[in-house]
């Protein structure tokens, strides 16, 4: 999986260069958020602008990162979700458990 | 004529493959004109459920085996859309992963249950040596 990341302070934004996060590659951004984990940079943005498809195991992966920064008092929130994505969150209720903003700026303001 | 279009798809047990086949259902969802619905929508929703029934086949159910093969099949008329997904493993108990409520904090246990939710109609059955996912989307 194609990640870009940039940091803001003690924020660190990744962006999903990828179509699609499915099984075949969200194991990826797992493992990138644990390593940052390790590092101590628990405060993440994900940017999926350029996601316009996610599956259960993109869903998953997001999870993860979302309950591994909150167990290090850290966060984990979401920006530039396109419409279908952003549809995903709503089927599963997820939308429920993740700060979603529309763009990157609103998103590292928040914290 | 028949109007009729069949897509019979086989690829290695692999992850690489679930972009390849949810673009094909995503292009046969965008192929049925006679769907009055929301057709962007609907090929989101094919697009995932192969995505997810593949990726069950491919872990679940063929354990990663490079040896084997997923098979799909897709059917579409103007009334039903028709997705069959073959294994070659020990099958899995589809009934009781459906009625699995993930909780939010959960990572997994979604794929089937947003199988369910967007199909018509889903059977997990043997056919010769194999398993068969069937998942039914009524069209009208």
């Amino acid at each position: 999986m194609k990640l870009n990341m940039t940091e803001q302070g003690d924020i660190v934004t990744i962006s999903i260069d990828e179509e699609r996060m499915d099984a075949h590659n969200s194991g990826d951004l797992k493992e990138k958020m644990l390593q940052l984990f390790d590092e101590g940079k628990c405060s993440l943005v994900i940017d999926l602008s350029a996601v316009r498809f996610i599956d259960s195991s993109g869903l998953g992966a997001l999870v993860s990162g979302f309950k591994n920064a909150s167990a290090r008092e850290g966060n984990l929130k979401l920006c530039c979700l396109q419409p279908q994505v952003r549809s995903m969150f709503e089927l599963t209720r997820l939308h429920r458990v993740f700060e979603i903003f529309t763009n990157q700026d609103e998103a590292l303001n928040s914290f | 004529m028949s109007r009729e279009v069949k897509v019979d798809i086989t690829v290695p047990n692999q992850t690489k493959y679930l972009g390849m086949i949810g673009r094909i259902g995503e292009s046969i969802a965008y192929s049925l004109k006679s769907f009055q619905g929301n057709r962007r929508e609907l090929a989101y929703h094919i697009n995932l459920v192969l995505t997810e029934a593949l990726a069950n086949a491919i872990s679940h159910a063929n354990e990663f085996d490079p040896d084997k093969d997923v098979r799909v099949l897709i059917s579409a008329s103007d009334q039903e859309l028709k997705i069959k997904v073959f294994d070659q493993g020990l099958g899995f108990d589809i009934e009781t992963l459906s009625k699995l409520k993930a909780k939010a904090s959960d990572e997994g246990g979604r794929g089937v249950q947003l199988i369910f939710k967007l199909m018509d109609k889903v059977r997990y059955l043997r056919e010769g040596d194999c398993n068969v996912l069937e998942m039914l989307k009524y069209l009208h």
